[in-house]
């Protein structure tokens, strides 16, 4: 460990079919605690953590505890010391619980299944089940259980809650909690319920670009920088499933929070408000003009550092 | 009655040669979506370093233990030139699809033209071990013994590459790069490893199966691996592109249906048959045979 932050991100660019889906994204994790990176649907935060690993194209730099890591193929980026749980889970279908979690073993003798098993005992009792047959909320599990099986220095998880029954979401975010409690983690999440329980620092990202950092409450507890930055109305138990994969040509049927009671902590998947009123610690690099369909011209990114 | 036994056995003889190159095939396009049309050339490096093995290497002869080692020859050439291909033409073109079809028909000519040069043209009379020289006595019917290696040879192939798969780590990492790459990568495994001895043991697979094929058709030619290749695309597109199950089924179906198409119609008929079934599988079941059972892919 160096003393400086765990994992250093500095003007990523990632262009897509054409998109310039990432414009200079920059920002830090430190080597404690949770970051989520949040953002409505489709601004890049998903392509961030791909770029991050190495599995799209991208320029700029990457650096993990240190050391440059951006021209090393994802496997040595991974290999470093980093649990990725992505976005549409990637597990084996047509492996085994069991074969999916072996598979995951970096150093053998050393895999933490005690942990996995006491987190997701569910998986122990389905080890030979094939994991395509798993529920979504399974999946998930075990997608989360495979990261945590090595010792690795950070984890990243990308929209864990995504898509689950309101049980099983609960499930998950006790077990990303409880991750939190051992490693840092880069938690990529539209459920700000999650994110209010678990996350010391939050990066917004918006078209592309980060438009805001600082310590989460300072962002959760003030309803209308949240609105600005995120277009939710207010935060609290409430999840929302929405994708951010880019290019993204069927995104989920957006919720609506103002009309569920029950539902009252969604990130907006829509760009209708304009962030230009956001305080605190901010920043926004300025890479060139928009571009692509991830770029929203209305938006006014210059947000206020003051 | 004996004629129907006569056609089996040797039809499932030539389901076994098509499953020895198939197995590899599938087994490279699987994993690394490569349709290798260099396969051809590590059948001809096999069964030309075995001739050549039974004939100038020392200790290594046309019978007995000098044929085995002869093979093991032949096998290991293939392989180190498949492990060769892998590293220098296919790895710096991953994700190239249209180079690497470039790269592998063109080295799919090269390598029987280099034979050609070095060899001639004419096709080689193979060596003959006294022990497949003669016949087996099988429900009154006289069937070639090299049949019954061929297909002894098929099932030892099958048997090795069914434990790689499902006992091994590799094997592991296999069924699932055949599923998401990027995942496996993402897992921390360098996948390209894999690709290399996946192309290895497709390699050797196909090399060995060019020296029984050499015991096959009693001779080599420099293009014997491109026609027996077509076949074994044939037996990889039936059987399902990433089903080893699927390919040893298709090699047992295409070898029964050249041969009884080519028996009870008119020689050469067997052909057109196996084309006609291909057509039939693609038009019902993309995938191929075993499309729907996922499971089972890669195992």
């Amino acid at each position: 460990m160096t003393g400086g932050p765990l994992l250093d991100a500095a003007d990523l660019h990632v262009w897509i079919e054409g998109s310039h889906i990432l414009q200079g994204v920059t920002f830090s994790t430190p080597a404690v605690g949770v970051t989520a990176l949040l953002g409505r649907n489709g601004v890049g935060k998903t392509t961030t953590v791909k770029a991050l690993l190495g599995l799209v194209p991208r320029t700029g730099r990457v650096e993990f505890d240190g050391t440059d890591i951006t021209a090393h193929p994802t496997h040595a980026i991974v290999a470093r010391g980093i649990g990725y749980v992505p976005e549409d889970r990637g597990v084996f279908s047509a492996l085994t619980v069991a074969e999916n979690l072996r598979l995951a073993e970096r150093r053998p003798g050393a895999p933490r299944y005690d942990l996995v098993h006491e987190l997701f005992p569910e998986l122990r009792a389905r080890a030979a089940q094939p994991a395509g047959t798993l529920s979504g909320g399974q999946q998930q599990m075990l997608a989360i259980g495979r990261a945590l099986l090595n010792d690795n220095r950070l984890l990243i998880v990308d929209e864990p809650t995504k898509g689950l029954a309101p049980r099983v979401v609960r499930e998950v975010a006790d077990a990303v909690a409880v991750a939190a409690e051992r490693v840092p983690v880069l938690l990529v999440e539209q459920n700000l319920a999650l994110v209010r329980r678990v996350a010391d620092q939050v990066v917004v990202l918006d078209a592309g670009r980060v438009t805001h950092t600082g310590p989460a409450h300072d962002l959760l507890d003030d309803p209308d920088r949240v609105r600005a930055l995120l277009g939710v109305a207010r935060t609290g138990s409430g999840s929302a499933a929405e994708s951010d994969t880019e290019p993204e040509p069927e995104p989920e049927p957006e919720s609506e929070p103002d009309t569920e009671p029950d539902a009252d902590s969604r990130v907006a998947s829509t760009s209708a408000s304009t962030p230009g009123s956001a305080r605190g610690s901010t920043t926004a690099p300025q890479v060139g003009p928009p571009a692509g369909p991830a770029a929203d011209p209305t938006h006014d990114r210059q947000v206020d550092t003051a | 009655m004996s004629t129907v036994v006569l056609l089996v056995i040797t039809g499932l003889g030539l389901g076994a040669l098509y499953f020895l190159i198939a197995s590899g095939l599938s087994l490279i396009f699987g994993l690394m979506d490569v349709l290798n049309f260099a396969h051809g050339a590590f059948l001809a490096i096999g069964a030309y370093g075995t001739w050549w093995a039974s004939v100038y290497l020392p200790g290594a002869g046309p019978d007995g233990f000098g044929f085995l080692l002869a093979v093991a020859f032949g096998v290991g050439a293939g392989t180190l030139a498949a492990t060769l291909v892998e590293l220098c033409v296919i790895r710096p073109l991953y994700g190239r699809h249209r180079e690497q079809i470039l790269a592998t028909v063109g080295l799919s000519l090269a390598v029987p033209a280099l034979i050609q040069a070095v060899w001639g043209a004419d096709p080689l009379t193979f060596p003959r071990p006294e022990l497949v020289a003669g016949t087996v006595g099988v429900l009154g019917v006289n069937v070639p013994t090299d049949r019954f290696l061929l297909i002894a040879a098929a099932v030892a192939v099958f048997t090795a590459l069914w434990l790689f798969n499902s006992r091994t780590r590799y094997g592991l990492i296999v069924r699932a790069g055949v599923q998401d790459r990027a995942m496996v990568t993402a897992l921390g495994i360098d996948v390209r490893t894999a690709f290399t001895l996946v192309f290895a043991i497709g390699g050797a697979a196909a090399a060995l199966a060019g020296a029984l094929g050499g015991l096959y058709f009693g001779v080599v030619t420099p293009t014997q691996g491109m026609s027996l290749l077509i076949f074994a695309f044939i037996v990889v597109v039936i059987g399902g592109t990433t089903s080893l199950v699927g390919t040893a089924l298709a090699s047992v179906a295409v070898g029964l249906i050249q041969q009884f198409a080519n028996y009870y119609t008119v020689a050469g008929l067997g052909d057109i048959a196996v084309v006609i079934v291909l057509a039939l599988v693609l038009l019902t079941r993309q995938g191929g045979l075993t499309a729907k059972k996922s499971a089972e892919r890669v195992a």
